[in-house]
């Protein structure tokens, strides 16, 4: 099951650059939150501070508390179990090209050292089912590469790598823009299905797939999250006459 | 992401839905001037307005559907797109009923003219001083101007209501006047309907401004 995600005074930099200012922010257990905001607002270095990723850049620190659950993500695990727990889907599929469907869905539990075939066998046909990919590739779970498979399928096979070692969370940094509609709709789809069992934070341009995917929307601006709201809310009224502008188009 | 064609596209949806409004007010005006001088080409004016009214609101509502589909709009925008769809509507049964009240008058030239226990004139005045402020605050994007149209539609409604009181009453008096009185009830309703488009449209105008849907309203809502 899903975790909800309670951001208190986050602050994060690159070099002298104050990326994000002050965010204060909950996100609730399974369910969808998109992050929105032009290029540059900080969105995608938010996501990056929630599973610690943001700290493999060497000159980049975060200051402030993320809390998973019962867990604050800085203090309480390593960021290997905070990645674990935390699975992160990106805007370009990225499989191991080499490595067949199911060495690139395995990959991450034979990283943490699981060698037990027969469950291997479960975890990988449940991921690829969870990923709604399954039924397109199982007959060539060997034979066929990662990197043969058609870029939405391959989006949807990282998905799969994701669910593997069973996060709790998933986040997607614009997991379907450099998807055609019809693999984007897939996309859009799992969001929905896998809202049951995962909590989803997505950053995505895409407006109009914020408001068909997630339940509560964050608008962000120069480093601030300038508006937190039901998505309902952001998109049909919002509060701040920032995120109105934003999304009507009369600035960004 | 200027969306600068959008934007302009809005601007001109904005200005034909004036065009409408104006054609709309000026057959009620039309309309109410005919009952009051009972003039039959007056009448003619109004009726021949009509199919342009009706032309006017296709235009209008293939506008708006094709930003809905092409553009994608949010918050304000889609609001606003809304509030002018339904505005529309309104607008061209404004038109309806000044043809209605137009075809009464006709009708009433067979009869002879007879004073009546009904303050019509005063009636039709506060129906389109409704339709007017109403327009006005969608002009303006004015939602307290709107808010006042509202309470303004109370008075209108007990205007008709006190009429048709005394106009069946009229007709079970004097049952040879029922063919005026029947006229005058109908035309009584026609500006009835004509202040509840206007409420119509100021409730519209407050959903584009502040997103607060205040239909059927609860008047602490407004």
């Amino acid at each position: 099951m899903g975790v909800g995600i309670e951001v208190k005074n986050l602050n994060a930099w690159y070099g002298q650059t104050h990326s994000l200012v002050d965010i204060n922010l909950n996100m609730p257990a399974n369910h969808a939150t998109a992050l929105i905001g032009p290029s540059g607002c900080g969105k995608s270095t938010f996501v990056r501070c929630l599973n610690r990723m943001h700290e493999t850049n060497p000159i980049a620190r975060a200051t402030g508390s993320v809390r998973m659950g019962d867990i604050d993500v800085y203090k309480d695990a390593s960021p290997v179990e905070i990645r674990r727990r935390i699975g992160m889907v990106f805007q370009r599929p990225n499989p191991f090209p080499t490595m067949s469907i199911y060495d690139n869905v395995a990959s991450g539990l034979k990283l943490n050292g699981f060698r037990n075939r027969r469950i291997m066998d479960e975890v990988v046909e449940r991921s690829l089912r969870g990923s709604a990919l399954w039924d397109e590739v199982k007959d060539d779970l060997r034979k066929k590469s990662g990197a043969s498979l058609s870029g939405g399928q391959q989006q949807r096979l990282c998905i799969a790598r994701a669910l593997a070692v069973e996060p709790e969370v998933l986040l997607m940094d614009e997991p379907a823009s450099a998807l055609d509609p019809v693999s984007t709709s897939k996309i859009e789809d799992l969001i929905f299905n896998l809202k049951s069992q995962y909590t989803i934070v997505i950053v995505t341009h895409n407006m109009q797939q914020a408001a068909r995917v997630a339940e509560n929307t964050g608008f962000f601006l120069n480093g601030r999250m300038v508006e937190f709201d039901s998505t309902h809310k952001i998109f049909t009224n919002p509060s701040d006459k920032r995120t109105e502008d934003y999304i009507t188009g009369r600035f960004g | 992401m200027t969306r600068i064609k959008f934007h302009q596209s809005l601007d001109e949806l904005k200005e034909k839905l004036l065009v409408m409004a104006g054609m709309a007010e000026q057959a009620i005006q039309r309309a109410i001037e005919a009952y009051r001088v009972r003039d039959a080409s007056i009448c003619n004016l109004v009726v021949r307005s009509e199919p342009s009214i009706n032309r006017l609101e296709r235009e209008i509502d293939q506008m708006a559907l094709d930003l809905l589909a092409m553009e994608q709009p949010m918050a304000i925008d889609l609001r606003f797109i809304l509030a002018v769809i339904h505005i529309n509507a309104d607008l061209e049964r404004v038109g309806d009923q000044a043809v209605n009240i137009a075809v009464r008058v006709r009708e009433m030239e067979a009869f002879p003219s007879v004073d009546l226990p009904v303050d019509i004139p005063r009636l039709a005045e506060l129906a389109a001083a409704m339709v007017r402020k109403a327009l006005q605050s969608f002009i303006e994007g004015d939602a307290e101007m709107a808010a006042s149209v509202l309470t303004m539609d109370d008075q209108v409604d007990k205007m008709n209501e006190a009429a048709f009181y005394a106009l069946s009453t009229l007709i079970r008096e004097k049952p040879e006047l029922t063919p005026q009185a029947l006229n005058a009830l109908i035309v009584a309703r026609n500006l009835e309907r004509v202040g509840d488009h206007a409420t119509n449209i100021a409730e519209d105008v407050i959903f584009w401004v502040h997103g607060k849907d205040v239909r059927h309203h609860v008047r602490s809502d407004v």
